[in-house]
């Protein structure tokens, strides 16, 4: 650790990788250009299920400036492998292009590559392909009845798989001997994530090496290479390369291996020629990963003291019309283990039904399974507190777990082992900062001049860093859940890291310097953060599920430990003093009691590589590799809270003030964890009250631009308050938790309960998000009648 | 069939024959080369592409390169003078404006006529001035606070 000088970690330091952002020097995957370039097209299925007939591209090659024209029958590849597995489930082939049937709008049929993006598209339109339209159903319950329409052969009534967690007759007793019990109908609805950069490639081989590299707006690079090198191309890992250079946001949608970027590298080496795709916004809407899209039914029960006893959640997950790379996690490993949230909850019991529907497929988005599990706890909580006619917080503060710092987990009933909470202070903050109590009075005045402010109270846990690689695999992972970090010391003392993690927007090019820097004590501008292309990088897991930090920057501390020991001998053999006589501080090694007998860093790492009086027997250089598989997963928390003023004449929500304390564990960069503070915040509002991916009975994506899906803006939101408690995590070196998902997680249920709570006057007690205007003006008028 | 464009792209003049139906996005983005005017969306909702245009902040794919014939055009590479950032860059990097950067240029280029327009912008001033930006990474919180730095930090003329 850096002593003496200030240290880096916990600082706000401006993020190193802003420059190029700022003035228009990102590189970006559309941004690459090759010579020689050719652009892709795709044809895509404008039905949600039709059998697949002829496919004429005559005209479309005949049309100028076109290459090639691609359909199903060219293209012999693997199909899209789904990377997770649960009990019994059934996983329906996924061909790179459809084949004999297309099952949801926007799945891609062929695809043209031209010498212009323009030309392409011209010749996409040419192409004609004739369809027999079939019955589709795009709701996942109604996926399930009886004579739905059948997705494929071999999987009856659509059903992928049932899973269950929990107990099921202890949940049934404790529903029995309840005093209260609440019961809820949860319609959590489809999110589509938009990411802000659309997903695009450049697939390259070169026929001189037989090396294919791939450009690719990838949250995980290697896992993109395994998967395509292994399952789809089979190419030998080796002679592919993948780089995810500057990717504009992921929030989940850009974890996955798609359809175009498979078809782009057959292209590639089969025309010789790069090929670059890149998604419109309007292909983004129809072929990205959805999120999402429970059907749920759920229940509370509670003793006569208000005691929660019992949880009974039935959820029908729509999965889409084939399995995305890690879509049975979402609605089972992710969600059934975070139904006991900061709640003593003593019986629980969730079944989850996955269904295919044709609709796009369903993965992570942004919180993935864990803003669905504590959305409906959420929304339960408040339900009870409005039966039981008592305050939202005091409900939750009765039944939040005491606290656990000492080291020893808290085990829930279902699966989950906590690592550390405290979770009464956060919530006491939230409710200081808010003005709770004053707010409370407010309410009460206005509501008797007609006017209708409510109050939404969170306390939620949040699943970060899935692990151990062991523990998943045993539950179905088809990958290890480690990160890999890498730290080459320079003979000057200057650093690369080579990380695993892969950097979105969360600006790992800081805090991961931060990190190194403040362990060795030298500038950050002496720390060099590579990630995002698999020849530089030993293999990486990637970024998804807040990891980065926990175990990402882990890994790297753990290197950095290890050139640092390293470094001590040589230190210790050229100052001829023990090891365990060293002190290391400011960068240098000093003899105890003698300071002024020093071995600085770069001088350690000079002779490291000169190598000319070294330790006998030591290998020279000085680098390091950490595979780091944590023993468990971090357990960040906190609590919300919303006011909000919803004019009943209108429907109209306003947001008067939101305040989130959240205990992340410590915190490298707190202007950065702010940051994602912030935007997580956003997204949780944007379901509570505007996007809604909305397929209609038949499947047609009525929500497929900008203008049909309201992403939230800048004058629909306010300005956020912030702040923190401290729990650090016992599982990873730096006591690090992860912030990436929690403002989504919290922050729909608390404006969607607040905005209930606006309208309990009139004795409304549920709406189904989005709660747009129209939906709350029909609601109170119902309610009026 | 092409056409002649002559048009001034951060105080250099360009001429080419291009197809009418070229967008003037992808005329700066592939045929002049610059590539920080970004494309995020097909329905002009999201801002990524704004540049301005005879001082207006305009988004580029709404505008076809021969409508900008004989235009004066500044893109965000044009904004930085003499390798200064310019305030409202330096108040994104200051505030924690940007995460992933891809909405930035957009928004950068968005701000400059906001604070045209409101030199001292109110908070709700720059919310409403900035709907036609979207930003899935900061909520909007840090892209006000970097504006009011440059509006409390204005450029020397």
């Amino acid at each position: 650790m850096a002593t003496g000088t200030e240290r880096l970690f916990g600082k706000a330091i401006k993020r190193r990788e802003d420059p190029r952002f700022i003035t228009g020097r990102g590189q970006y995957v559309d941004d690459v250009k090759l010579p020689g370039m050719t652009y892709a097209a795709f044809v895509r299925s404008p039905h949600a299920h039709a059998r697949l007939q002829r496919i004429d591209a005559t005209r479309a090659k005949a049309s100028p400036g076109v290459i090639a024209v691609y359909s199903g029958q060219d293209v012999q590849v693997g199909g899209l492998p789904c990377g997770w597995m649960l009990p019994d489930i059934k996983v329906p082939t996924r061909p790179v292009f459809a084949s004999g049937k297309v099952r949801y709008v926007g799945e891609p049929v062929a695809m043209v590559v031209a010498d212009s993006p323009y030309a392409a598209r011209d010749a996409a339109e040419a192409v004609s392909v004739d369809y027999e339209p079939l019955l589709a159903v795009s709701d996942g319950k109604r996926a399930h009845a009886q004579g739905a329409p059948q997705l494929f052969d071999e999987i009856p009534n659509n059903r992928s798989f049932y899973w269950t967690i929990g107990d099921k007759a202890a949940t049934e007793t404790a529903f029995k001997a309840a005093a209260t019990v609440v019961q809820q109908p949860i319609l959590n609805q489809r999110l589509i994530p938009n990411a802000m950069e659309p997903r695009a490639c450049v697939a390259s081989f070169s026929q001189g090496t037989g090396e294919l590299t791939l450009w690719v707006t990838s949250q995980n690079p290697h896992v993109h290479r395994l998967l395509m090198a292994a399952f789809v191309l089979g190419i030998p890992e080796t002679k592919m390369r993948v780089i995810a250079p500057d990717v504009g946001g992921g929030f989940g949608s850009k974890i996955f291996v798609y359809n175009e970027e498979v078809i782009a590298c057959w292209a590639s080496k089969t025309l010789g020629r790069p090929v670059k795709w890149t998604a419109d916004r309007r292909e983004s809407f129809m072929n990205d990963a959805h999120g999402r899209d429970h059907v749920t039914e759920a229940a509370m029960a509670f003793d006569k003291s208000g005691m929660v006893t019992g949880l009974r959640v039935s959820t029908y997950a729509n999965l889409g019309a084939y399995l995305s790379t890690f879509a049975p996690l979402i609605p089972s490993f992710l969600y059934g283990p975070l139904l006991s949230g900061v709640y003593k909850l003593p019986n629980i019991f969730c079944e989850v039904w996955g269904m295919l529907t044709n609709t796009a497929p369903v993965d992570a988005y942004r919180g993935a399974g864990r803003p669905e599990a504590t959305f409906l706890l959420e929304r339960l909580m408040d339900r009870a507190a409005r039966e039981l006619k008592q305050d939202p917080a005091e409900v939750r503060r009765r039944n939040l777990i005491p606290k656990f710092t000492g080291g020893t987990p808290y085990q829930t009933p279902v699966a989950f082992a906590y690592d550390s909470g405290d979770y009464e202070p956060a919530l006491n903050r939230a409710l200081e900062m808010s003005g709770y109590a004053a707010v409370r009075k407010e309410q009460e005045v206005a509501r008797r001049n007609h006017r209708y402010i409510g109050v939404g109270v969170t306390t939620y846990i949040e699943a970060c860093g899935p692990a151990p690689s062991a523990v998943a695999g045993s539950l179905g992972a088809g990958a290890g859940l480690w990160e890999s970090g890498a730290v080459r010391v320079h003979p000057t003392g200057a650093i690369t890291v080579f990380t695993g993690s892969h950097s979105h927007g969360q600006g790992h090019e800081t805090t991961f310097a931060q990190l190194v820097a403040d362990e060795l004590g030298i500038p950050m501008e002496q720390v060099e953060i590579v990630h995002g292309d698999t020849a530089q990088i030993p293999f990486g897991m990637g970024s998804y599920g807040s990891r980065s930090a926990c175990v990402g920057g882990s890994a790297i501390v753990k290197s950095v430990e290890k050139v640092k020991e390293k470094g001590r001998k040589i230190a210790a053999h050229l100052l001829e003093a023990s090891e365990k006589d060293l002190d290391y501080a400011d960068g240098k090694w000093s003899v105890k009691g003698a300071p002024d007998k020093s071995k600085a860093w770069g001088e350690v790492a000079l002779m490291a590589y000169l190598a000319h009086n070294i330790p006998a027997g030591m290998e020279p250089g000085l680098e390091a590799t950490t595979f780091y598989d944590p023993s468990n997963f971090t357990f960040p928390f906190g609590a919300h809270v919303a006011v909000v003023d919803v004019d009943v004449d209108t429907g109209a929500v306003k947001l008067l003030k939101y305040v989130a304390v959240d205990d992340v564990g410590k915190v490298i960069n707190p202007m950065i964890v702010d940051g994602m503070v912030h935007g997580g915040i956003a997204q949780g509002v944007g379901q509570a009250l505007w996007e809604h991916g909305v397929y209609d009975p038949d499947g047609q994506l009525l929500t497929g631009s900008m203008m049909d899906y309201a992403l939230p803006k800048a004058d629909q939101l306010p300005s956020y308050d912030t702040d923190r408690t401290v729990t650090p995590s016992p599982v990873n070196p730096i006591g690090v938790k992860g912030a990436g998902e929690t403002g989504t997680i919290a922050s729909t249920p608390t404006v969607v309960n607040a905005v209930l709570d606006a309208l309990s006057p009139f004795g409304v007690t549920h709406i189904d998000m989005p709660l747009t205007a129209e939906k709350i003006w029909k609601a109170v008028a119902a309610a009026r009648k | 069939m092409k056409l002649p464009v002559t048009v001034t792209i951060n105080g250099q003049t360009h001429k080419h024959e291009v197809e009418p139906r070229l967008l003037l996005v992808h005329y700066i983005r592939e045929t002049i080369g610059l590539t920080g005017t970004h494309v995020g969306c097909d329905t002009s909702q999201c801002g990524a592409c704004t540049i301005l245009m005879n001082g207006q902040a305009v988004k580029a794919c709404n505008v076809f390169a021969v409508q900008a014939d004989g235009a004066n055009i500044t893109t965000i590479e044009g904004l930085a003078k003499n390798g200064d950032l310019h305030p409202i860059q330096q108040g994104f990097w200051e505030k924690h404006g940007l995460q992933c950067g891809f909405c930035t240029p957009g928004m950068i280029m968005a701000s400059y006529q906001l604070l045209e327009r409101y030199p001292n912008p109110s908070e709700e001033q720059i919310r409403h001035q900035l709907e036609g930006n979207l930003c899935r990474c900061t909520g909007y919180h840090n892209i006000v606070k970097a504006i009011q730095w440059a509006a409390e930090h204005p450029a020397q003329k």
